[in-house]
């Protein structure tokens, strides 16, 4: 089993070294990196705006190259937390907290260096877990019916869209209507239009780009505009010479990047609870183990270097899921395998055994990307400094003009064009109306499948909806829903009895930036991501 | 459940008034009842094409239940609404509305559509960023008009002749 899995590793390294594989994931991780360090560009709107690059790739390029995009984003999200006080991506809020103090005192450099390396163990750890458990979940999962596919799905919808950011309602009110999204077009079995208004554009459906662009592009701009001064880069003039820790921070590190590498594999385990979660919880345990948490807020290493590899590590593990069984955790992986699927490569536990040279060389781009990242920030941080101080007058106009020539490359299609815009002011009215567009992408992703698989259990159990609780395996996943809603509902009921921690940590989720005694670019916060 | 024990004592008229005044100042209400709109749009358009039975689901039967089920999430939200006290931010617009800067930015991609069809892919790109981009307030249409250019020139280059994507750079209506 575990030598099995070796070998295939090692066939892994073979694939993603191919001179181009090599060269699509290092493109990946700089363009990521680099996107990402822009201020008010978080992981999503990173991965929709350079996923049309990769459209002319070969699956295996592609899929490196936007799992490179989306850790090269997320490093780059946390550079512009600590040097800027600016989460672009709730994971980063608490990094804020910790890390901009750090900048203040000059040792910016020293927490970008250090939370680099605990983010590169946190990923390590991760990357094992997926190594050793994707098999073994494949191996489970290819036992699945359609009824037990269907309740897993339900669960990982649920678990998305309830334990994401707001209220757990609107989450779920997201899902359905991303899965209305995604019913859109001709239907696979009968042939029938659905909702296309007469619209031949639509029989395809709405495309994934259009869908992720005008919800993390558009709106997210429309919701950004005016409303930030100008970014204040007084404390951000790191240089490379600033980036050398002292052998006492790392020794203080070591215990932290171990903690966060825990807690965050363990959220990861637990579907729906992605790398915010992970991160809060890290930065709450490293307060409450740490022998002085008063002192927290003011600048400890600790609290950036174990929320920050807390989030890597989670950010790993959520790939078992969604490479092993087909099924997302969150947005950002619904991306990933809307990719693979604009790719021609159908999700789900049959991927590993077709398509191995996919699964095992982005296992092993992963290291290799993670090395990358290491190696591209240290020397390259004074180009990213730079980079932070473009203002977003420039920036959101040029980005807006990738958007538009991404979606029409995508199909060489100007209709699409106008359906992202569309989506985006649709986007931009949920936005202001408090919902997270987030949760959509995953129903718009796992919708076709899932009621395909719906349909299929209903054949096969003869109509008989009872099928689901009768076969045991899917009535575990259908308990495990139950269990899910009964404890959203017991925590809205019960009252607010929370320790101040507790609404610390959440105050820095909602208000990073007000916490960090900056009053801007409060928008930012409504950031429609995960 | 605060909000109905504080109505109890008062005249059901009155009760009613307050009660709707409360309703229609809450975000959630409108939040609730857009979610209601597009399940009943759902629910309603989702029979005509057929739902089969439930082994042999037609192609209507999915979306009628979303809709459904969007339309009692969407009661949900708009009731919730009534219960909880008002809340510090139930404005649906922000502090400072933005309606030009928001235009301008809807108006980018429209921009990229009308001058891209007809007059190639500079020229829309050019509009595009220059369009949105007088939609930031410290935006002078000199320094948008330069960054259009730039960026223009830049991402024609990129796109036309590294990615390859079809688009003609530049062209005029009816030229083929």
């Amino acid at each position: 089993m575990i030598s099995t899995a070796l070998i295939d590793l090692w066939n892994g390294f073979g694939v993603a070294l191919e001179p181009h594989n090599l060269m699509w994931c290092f493109l990946g991780v700089f363009l990521g990196n680099m996107v990402g360090v822009l201020p008010g560009m978080g992981p999503l709107a990173t991965i929709s705006i350079l996923l049309p690059l990769t459209f002319g790739l070969k699956p295996v390029g592609a899929i490196l190259m936007l799992a490179g995009v989306m850790y090269g984003a997320q490093y780059g999200g946390a550079i512009c937390s600590v040097l800027l006080n600016l989460p672009c991506h709730p994971p980063h809020a608490v990094t804020c907290l910790d890390g901009f103090p750090l900048t203040k005192q000059g040792r910016g450099g020293v927490a970008l260096s250090l939370s680099v390396m605990g983010s590169f163990f946190g990923a390590s750890w991760g990357i094992t877990e997926m190594i050793f458990l994707s098999p073994v979940l494949v191996r489970v999962a290819l036992q699945f019916g359609a009824a037990e596919i269907c309740s897993l799905m339900l669960l990982g919808l649920l678990a998305g869209s309830t334990l994401a950011r707001g209220s757990p309602v609107k989450g779920v009110a997201m899902t359905v209507m991303g899965i209305l999204l995604g019913i859109v077009g001709t239907d696979i079995n009968s042939g029938t239009e659905r909702f296309t208004f007469g619209m031949t554009e639509l029989d395809d459906g709405i495309e994934l780009i259009a869908l992720a662009l005008g919800l993390f592009g558009i709106a997210e701009f429309m919701n950004s505009v005016n409303q930030q001064a100008a970014v204040d880069t007084k404390y951000s003039n790191v240089k490379f010479s600033d980036m050398r820790p002292t052998k006492a921070d790392l020794k203080r590190t070591i215990f932290p990047t171990l903690r966060g590498t825990i807690i965050g594999s363990l959220c990861a385990l637990i579907p729906g609870t992605g790398p915010t979660i992970a991160s809060f919880v890290a930065y709450a345990t490293e307060k409450k183990v740490s022998k002085t948490p008063e002192k927290f807020g003011t600048g400890m290493i600790e609290g950036v270097i174990c929320p920050e590899a807390a989030t890597h590590s989670s950010v790993q593990g959520d790939f078992i899921p969604t490479m092993s069984l087909g099924i997302p955790g969150d947005a950002v992986m619904a991306l990933l395998l809307g990719a693979l699927m604009i790719q021609g490569i159908a999700p789900g536990p049959q991927l590993i055994k077709e398509h191995p040279d996919i699964f095992w060389g982005l296992v092993a781009s992963f290291w290799i990307g993670n090395i990358l990242l290491v190696l591209l920030n240290v020397p390259l941080i004074g180009i990213w400094v730079k980079l932070l101080a473009i203002p977003y007058r420039y920036l959101y106009p040029s980005a807006l003009f990738f958007v538009c020539i991404g979606v029409y490359a995508a199909n060489n299609d100007m209709f699409q064009v106008g359906e992202t815009l569309v989506i985006g002011f649709f986007g931009y009215l949920l936005l202001r109306l408090d919902f997270h567009p987030a949760p959509i992408l995953l129903g718009f992703v796992m919708g076709p499948r899932f009621e395909e698989n719906f349909r299929r259990a209903m054949l096969l159990s003869r109509g008989d909806i009872g099928v689901f609780v009768e076969r045991p395996i899917s009535a575990v996943f259908i308990g495990l829903c139950a269990l899910l809603i009964a404890l959203q509902v017991y925590v809205r009921l019960r009252p607010p009895k929370r320790s101040a921690e507790e609404v610390a940590v959440e105050t820095a989720a909602t208000e990073p930036i007000a916490q960090g005694g900056l009053a801007r670019a409060t928008a930012r916060t409504d950031a429609p991501q995960h | 459940m605060r909000a109905a024990r504080e109505f109890a004592g008062r005249p059901s008229k009155d009760r009613e008034e307050r009660l709707l005044r409360r309703l229609i100042s809450k975000r959630d209400f409108y939040a609730g009842g857009m979610l209601i709109l597009f399940g009943l749009g759902a629910a309603l358009k989702g029979p005509d094409y057929g739902s089969g039975t439930l082994m042999h689901m037609g192609p209507g039967f999915m979306p009628t239940a979303l809709g459904v089920i969007l339309i009692l999430l969407g009661i949900a939200i708009a009731g919730t609404a009534i219960a909880t006290p008002a809340g510090v931010d139930e404005r649906i617009l922000p502090d400072h509305p933005q309606w030009f800067a928001w235009g301008c930015i809807l108006a980018g991609p429209l921009m990229f559509i009308i001058f891209g069809t007809y007059f190639g892919m500079f020229p829309g790109t050019f509009m595009c960023i220059f369009v949105s981009a007088l939609g930031d307030k410290t935006q002078t249409y000199k320094s948008a008009f330069v960054l259009a250019a730039l960026v223009g020139v830049v991402g024609t280059g990129l796109f036309a002749y590294l990615l390859q994507v079809p688009m003609p750079i530049l062209t005029w209506p009816g030229a083929s």
